[in-house]
C-alpha cells in the first residue's frame, strides 16, 4: 500500500470519507443494537417500574413473569401458532411453489394474487379476517344460510380456538412470501437432474421428496429462519383482529412486552418478558448461524 | 422471409429426419389429469387468496341495513360510496373526527423522509462496506446483521431513551430515524452485495483517474445502482407504511400513522359498527402498498428475495 509510506497519523485519516459515512452504521450496530440490548438484559433485573433504575433484585422478575397466566398463555399460543404456522407456512408454499413449477400458463397471475396479501400490513390483515369471521355475518352466517343450521365456525369469539382464527390469517397473508422463495429455489435446480429422474423412471414425487428437496435445504433452513424470526415478533395481526381477546385468549409475547411496557408501565417485567423473547430467537438462530457460517469458514 | 422460403421444401423432404425420432416436447391434451389437477389447485388457492380482497371491496359499497340483511359474498344491491368518504374524511377516532385523511397525511409524510434517509444512509454504508474497506468494518457490519435478528422489543424502550436525550421522543423525525435504524441491516445488505458485484476494474480505474470516495460514489456507483435503489424504495415503502409497532410507541395521537389509526377507528367500542366505513377504511390503508406491489411487479419479488438470501 503506498499509504504505507507516510507517517503513523495517517493511519486514521486513511479512508476517512468511508469512516465518516459509515459512523450511522457504527452507530446503530454498537449503541442501538448492541447497547439498547444489553441495557434492556441489564434492567430486566431490577425493579424498575415507571422509570428505569438500576436496583437490583435478581431473577425475581422472571419468577413473577413465570407465574403470571397471562405470559403462560401468550407462549402456549406462541407456541401452537407458530408451530402450525411454520409447518403449514413451508408445506402449503412449497407445494403451491411446485405447482407453479410445471411450465404452466398464468404463472404469473398466479404468482401475483398468492403473493398480493404479503403486501398488506398485519393490520390489514386482521381487520379484513375479522370481518370474515364474524359470526353474525361472515362465513359462518353464510355456511348457515346455505342450509347447514348448525355450522358453527366461531375463532374470534370462543376462547380455546380463537388462535387458529388468527393462524388462518397468518397463513393468507405469509404464505405467498414462502412460495416465492421456494420457488427461486426450484428454479435453481439444474434441469439435468430433471432429465436424469424422468430417464431412471423415477416419479416425480419421489423425484420431489429424495433429490429435489434435500438439494434445497439451504433455501429450507433460510426459509424457516425468516418465518420464525418473524412469529416471534407477531403483534400487530393480533392487536388488529382480536386485541388479545376473548378474555386473554390470544394474547402473544409481543403484547406483553408492549403492555407492560407502555401501558402498565411496570417497566422491568416488560424488559424481563422481552429478554425471555430474545432468549426465543437465539436458540432458533444462534445453530443456524454456527451451522451456516461455522461451516463456510472451514 | 429466408425461413418461409425454405420451410416448405424442408416439409416435404422431412421423411428421412422423421426416421431418427419425434422431436420436441410430447404434446399434451388440454385436459390431461394433470393439467386438470395443477390448474384445479391453483385456481382453487387463487379463490381463497380474492375472496377477502372482494368481500372488503363489496362490503365497503354497501350500506348498513343491506349488509346486516344479506351475506358478505353477495354484490352490493345498490351501490354507495358514502362510506369510502366518511372513511376518508369524517370517522372518528377518539375526540377527532376528521376521517383517515389526518393518518394518510401523517404516513406520507413519515413515509417520504424515512424512505429517502434510510437509503441515503444505507446505500453510502454499503459502498463504504463493498469497496472502501477499513479495519473493523466487517465487525460493525456482522453486529447490524445479527441485530436485524433480535426482537424489537428488546430494543423499544432503550430508544425512547436516546430519543428523549436529543429531544425527538414523539416527533415525526424521531419515527424517521428509527425507520432508518431498523431498515439499516437489510438495505446495507442489499447495497453491499451489489456494489461487491460490480467489476473491481472499473473502480481502480476511478481510483488511479484521482477520484475520491464521493466522486466514485455519485459519479460511477450511483448512476449503475439505480435498478437496486428501486428495490430498496419498493422494500421500505411498503415496509414502512405498513408498519404499527414502532407508530403507536414513537408518535403521539395527532401524529400516528394510518395503520394505527385505522385500527383505532375499526377497533373502536363505542358507538354502532359501522362494517362498511371499516372496510373502505381498510382497503384506504392497504391501497398504497397494493399500487406499489401491483406497479412494481416482479421488482417486489427481487426486494424480498434480496430480503431473503443472505450474502
Amino acid at each position: 500500500m503506498n499509504e504505507g509510506r507516510t507517517t503513523p497519523p495517517r493511519r486514521v485519516l486513511r479512508n476517512l470519507s468511508a469512516k465518516i459515512a459509515s459512523i450511522p452504521m457504527i452507530l446503530t450496530a454498537t449503541v442501538v443494537f448492541a447497547g439498547g440490548t444489553v441495557w434492556t438484559v441489564v434492567h430486566s433485573f431490577t425493579n424498575s417500574r415507571l422509570l428505569p433504575r438500576l436496583n437490583f433484585i435478581g431473577l425475581d422478575q422472571y419468577e413473577r413473569l413465570w407465574s403470571t397466566p397471562r405470559w403462560l398463555t401468550s407462549i402456549e399460543n406462541l407456541l401452537v401458532y407458530g408451530g402450525l404456522s411454520l409447518v403449514l407456512q413451508l408445506v402449503i408454499g412449497f407445494v403451491l411453489a411446485a405447482l407453479l413449477d410445471q411450465k404452466i400458463r398464468f404463472e404469473d397471475a398466479f404468482r401475483t394474487i398468492f403473493l398480493y396479501p404479503f403486501a398488506l400490513s398485519f393490520v390489514v390483515t386482521g381487520l379484513v379476517w375479522q370481518w370474515l369471521l364474524n359470526p353474525d355475518f361472515g362465513v359462518q352466517h353464510v355456511v348457515r344460510g346455505l342450509g347447514w343450521e348448525s355450522f358453527t365456525f366461531n375463532p374470534l369469539y370462543d376462547q380455546s380456538i380463537v388462535i387458529y382464527g388468527i393462524l388462518i390469517a397468518a397463513l393468507w397473508q405469509g404464505t405467498g412470501l414462502v412460495m416465492c422463495l421456494m420457488l427461486a429455489g426450484l428454479r435453481g435446480i439444474d434441469e439435468d437432474i430433471w432429465k436424469a429422474a424422468r430417464v431412471d423412471g423415477i416419479p416425480m414425487w419421489k423425484t420431489y421428496l429424495f433429490i429435489v428437496i434435500p438439494m434445497m435445504r439451504p433455501v429450507f433452513v433460510t426459509t424457516l429462519v425468516i418465518i420464525a424470526s418473524g412469529i416471534v415478533r407477531v403483534y400487530d395481526l393480533v392487536v388488529a383482529q382480536t386485541s388479545g381477546g376473548p378474555g386473554q385468549a390470544s394474547e402473544v409475547p409481543a403484547k406483553y412486552v408492549y403492555d407492560y411496557m407502555f401501558a402498565a408501565q411496570n417497566l422491568g417485567q416488560g424488559f424481563a418478558a422481552s429478554t425471555m423473547m430474545l432468549l426465543s430467537v437465539a436458540i432458533i438462530v444462534v445453530p443456524w448461524a454456527y451451522l451456516e457460517f461455522g461451516r463456510r469458514r472451514s | 422471409m429466408t425461413d418461409a422460403a425454405i420451410l416448405p421444401a424442408a416439409g416435404t423432404s422431412s421423411r428421412p429426419a422423421a426416421l431418427s425420432g419425434p422431436q420436441g416436447p410430447r404434446p399434451r391434451r388440454a385436459l390431461s389429469v394433470r393439467n386438470v389437477v395443477i390448474y384445479g389447485t391453483l385456481t382453487v388457492v387463487a379463490v381463497y387468496y380474492l375472496l377477502p380482497l372482494y368481500v372488503m371491496v363489496v362490503t365497503s359499497l354497501k350500506g348498513l341495513p343491506e349488509i346486516r340483511m344479506g351475506n358478505i359474498f353477495s354484490p352490493p344491491v345498490e351501490i354507495t360510496f358514502e362510506p369510502w368518504v366518511k372513511a376518508w374524511a369524517t370517522a372518528c377516532t377518539g375526540l377527532n373526527c376528521d376521517g383517515l385523511s389526518r393518518g394518510f397525511w401523517n404516513s406520507v409524510r413519515i413515509t417520504v423522509p424515512s424512505v429517502v434517509f434510510s437509503i441515503v444512509v444505507a446505500s453510502v454504508n454499503g459502498y463504504a462496506l463493498a469497496n472502501w474497506r477499513f479495519r473493523g468494518a466487517e465487525l460493525f457490519f456482522t453486529i447490524l446483521i445479527v441485530g436485524a435478528f433480535i426482537p424489537y422489543q428488546v430494543m423499544l424502550y432503550p430508544i425512547v431513551i436516546i430519543l428523549r436525550e436529543i429531544g425527538l421522543y414523539g416527533s415525526l423525525w424521531g419515527l424517521v430515524i428509527v425507520h432508518s435504524i431498523f431498515g439499516m441491516p437489510i438495505l446495507t445488505l442489499l447495497f453491499r452485495n451489489y456494489f461487491a458485484s460490480v467489476p473491481e476494474e472499473l473502480f481502480k480505474a476511478a481510483r488511479v483517474d484521482g477520484a475520491g470516495f464521493w466522486q466514485i460514489y455519485f459519479k460511477i456507483m450511483l448512476p449503475m445502482a439505480l435498478p437496486i435503489f428501486v428495490v430498496a424504495i419498493i422494500l421500505q415503502v411498503t415496509g414502512i407504511w405498513n408498519d404499527f409497532l414502532f407508530g403507536v410507541v414513537y408518535t403521539r395521537p395527532d401524529t400516528y400513522p394510518m395503520t394505527v389509526q385505522l385500527n383505532n377507528i375499526v377497533n373502536s367500542v363505542q358507538g354502532v359498527k359501522e362494517y362498511n366505513v371499516n372496510m373502505a377504511a381498510t382497503i384506504l390503508t392497504g391501497l398504497v402498498p397494493l399500487i406499489v406491489y401491483f406497479i412494481s411487479g416482479k421488482l417486489f419479488v427481487r426486494g424480498i428475495a434480496a430480503g431473503a438470501v443472505k450474502g
